[in-house]
């Protein structure tokens, strides 16, 4: 074949450009001082402001963004453990063990996989408010326990993974039901499961809309503080900045660390599709 | 295997060894209630919690779209009147518009470059993996902070947009003021964000096509680009179908893009002229700040009948274009 490596480097280097240059600009933006934002030419290189900003951002009363931060861990962590325990569990039942009626359970989680969760929200608020978790941590994460896609991924994944003569073996050695899962099917799943928990993850940490219909400003999570510092500060681009730094610093370290898998499960996962 | 069950060897250990028939026979029982009910214990907990959270507020959106329904207390049933007010509601019809106005230009540029992004990274090229990782940078990043960046880059008077539009003589544009402009700078982010991801799921499917074809094309003498046209794209139809509905089911969702954009008091409104909301944006306003549930759930449910509808339309031109 013939090929213009020039040509074909030059277009995908230049996509990686435009796709890191507006983290790199938050980046820039987040260590100087407000008054060199909209010089023309732009700077291109970081201050040593960052401090400074840092200081600031956390004394804005109207953002509480520690509160915001420590809301967002805290929901993002226990979120991403429960989708992938119960989505795995429910995951290897449907593509493992017999049971009635497991047909059309399935179809269930399918067909509601397609219809957006926002469309229930009204209500959602609604039980929300008679439960008495309005502007409480728990509104943003017990209705997120649990995700029809993630038992759709672990059921796919497990029919792959998981070899029947592995889990006749192990049910000849006695293993109740729950053991086969937890010593056998868990390690099997663990790839899988690590792409579903670092989407999940990033999906809790990113939610907005919810938060910001079900939370106040005083007990924010960290997507809704940031939307505060928009509105009280709007003309203070670097404190914004700052904020919006600090917000995309754990996805970033995460994407360092697993980014490899993430783009194989994406590769996997668009295969079956 | 008896090392992975050590809970089972303690237990059996103290009582059971004088009395081996009976704790069989009770093994055995518990055994069949284990496989008979396991798979249902293992299933329930995410149906208990999706049916409570999930499923049923999905459903009560229908009926409380039929009330008259605002903070407090239950409503007054008023039948379709919601819908008839909706159909007339000059606000509703301009955040369809809006809506369906940036998914056209967010999706169709986005997939147009994504096709091409994926058959450049098709090309067998050394580091793969590090452009692979590259193009998939924006999906990490907090949608509100790339909402900020963009609304600055978009700024009138301190805008990176502006000030390179300066460069070759064009004046600066208020991006925030027109509907065409705003448009295009929410659009922006949105295809920022998902390019990388659309082309890496056509990067998967086109590494599954066939070599051979390829060869006989080149044999018959074969331009690239008509490669590319008659081999490539019917081949990974399938992803394209799919990305064409998951970003027409985002794009009718969309909502922290432009409320970021729109900084200051007329967030929730896209702008003072309503210039860039969208249907997720009325929804939000209508029950979260004028406590309109019974509105913003017919509202909610128009969304829905609209995703519905759209993905139908791309399914059909899909089939039909095969």
């Amino acid at each position: 074949m013939r090929k213009s490596p020039v040509l074909i480097y030059g277009t995908l280097i230049a996509a990686i450009v435009l796709s890191a240059f507006p983290l790199y600009w938050l980046f820039v933006v987040a260590t100087r001082t407000n008054d060199v934002v909209g010089d023309w030419p732009p700077p291109l290189l970081p201050g040593d402001n960052l401090g400074d900003n840092i200081t600031r951002l956390f004394a804005a009363e109207q953002a509480n963004f520690l509160t915001g931060l420590i809301n967002s861990a805290i929901a993002s962590v226990v979120v991403t453990v429960s989708v992938v325990f119960f989505s795995s569990l429910a995951g290897f039942a449907f593509a493992k063990l017999k049971f009635r009626g497991r047909n059309a359970l399935l179809v269930i989680i399918l067909a509601t996989m397609m219809i957006p969760v926002q469309m229930g929200i009204i209500p959602l608020y609604m039980i929300m408010v008679e439960l008495g978790w309005q502007n409480e941590l728990e509104a943003v994460i017990v209705p997120f326990l649990v995700s029809a896609f993630g038992v759709f991924l672990m059921r796919q994944y497990a029919e792959r993974a998981v070899p029947d003569e592995l889990l006749e073996a192990a049910r000849v050695d006695g293993c109740s039901t729950f053991r086969i899962y937890w010593t056998v099917v868990l390690p099997a799943l663990r790839p899988g499961a690590a792409v579903l928990g670092l989407f999940t993850f990033m999906a809790t940490w990113n939610e907005f809309l919810w938060p910001l219909a079900v939370l106040e400003a005083d007990n924010p999570t960290v997507q809704f503080s940031l939307s505060q510092l928009s509105t009280t500060y709007y003309t203070d681009y670097t404190l914004m900045f700052t904020g919006a730094l600090i917000a995309t610093l754990p996805l970033l370290l995460v994407f360092i660390l697993f980014g490899k898998q993430i783009v194989g499960g994406i590769m996997e996962g668009a295969v079956k599709a | 295997m008896t090392d992975l069950r050590p809970g089972t060897a303690e237990r059996t250990g103290k009582n059971s060894r004088a009395t081996p028939p009976p704790r069989r026979r009770l093994g055995s029982f518990l055994g069949r209630v284990d496989t008979k009910w396991s798979p249902y214990l293992f299933v329930a907990p995410f149906f208990v919690i999706f049916g409570i959270f999930g499923l049923f507020p999905l459903v009560y959106t229908a009926w409380v779209s039929l009330h008259q329904w605002s903070m407090g207390g239950s409503g007054t049933f008023i039948g379709f009147e919601n819908y008839v007010e909706l159909f007339d509601d000059p606000d509703f019809w301009n955040a369809t518009i809006n809506t369906l106005g940036m998914l056209v230009l967010a999706t169709v540029p986005q997939l147009l470059i994504a096709l091409v992004l994926a058959s450049l990274l098709n090309q067998g090229l050394r580091k793969l993996t590090f452009l692979r990782v590259g193009v998939l940078l924006p999906i990490v990043t907090s949608v509100a902070a790339i909402g900020i960046v963009f609304s600055q880059i978009y700024d009138r008077d301190a805008g990176m947009v502006n000030g390179m539009l300066g460069l070759i003589g064009v004046d600066a544009v208020d991006w925030r003021a027109d509907k065409w402009s705003s448009w295009i700078a929410i659009s922006t982010m949105v295809n920022w964000r998902w390019t990388g991801y659309n082309a890496l799921i056509y990067l998967a499917a086109m590494q599954s096509v066939p070599r051979d074809l390829y060869e006989a094309a080149i044999v018959d003498g074969a331009s690239r680009i008509r490669q590319f046209w008659n081999i490539t794209v019917p081949m990974i139809r399938p992803a394209i179908i799919f990305t064409v509905i998951i970003s027409t089911i985002a794009g009718m969702q969309l909502f922290t893009e432009p409320l970021i954009f729109g900084q200051g008091s007329y967030a929730i409104s896209g702008g003072s002229l309503r210039q860039f909301q969208t249907l997720s944006m009325y929804m939000f306003e209508k029950a979260f700040r004028d406590f309109d549930y019974g509105y913003g759930s017919a509202v909610a449910w128009m969304i829905f009948v609209l995703i519905m509808l759209l993905a139908l339309i791309n399914f059909l031109i899909m089939r039909k274009g095969k």
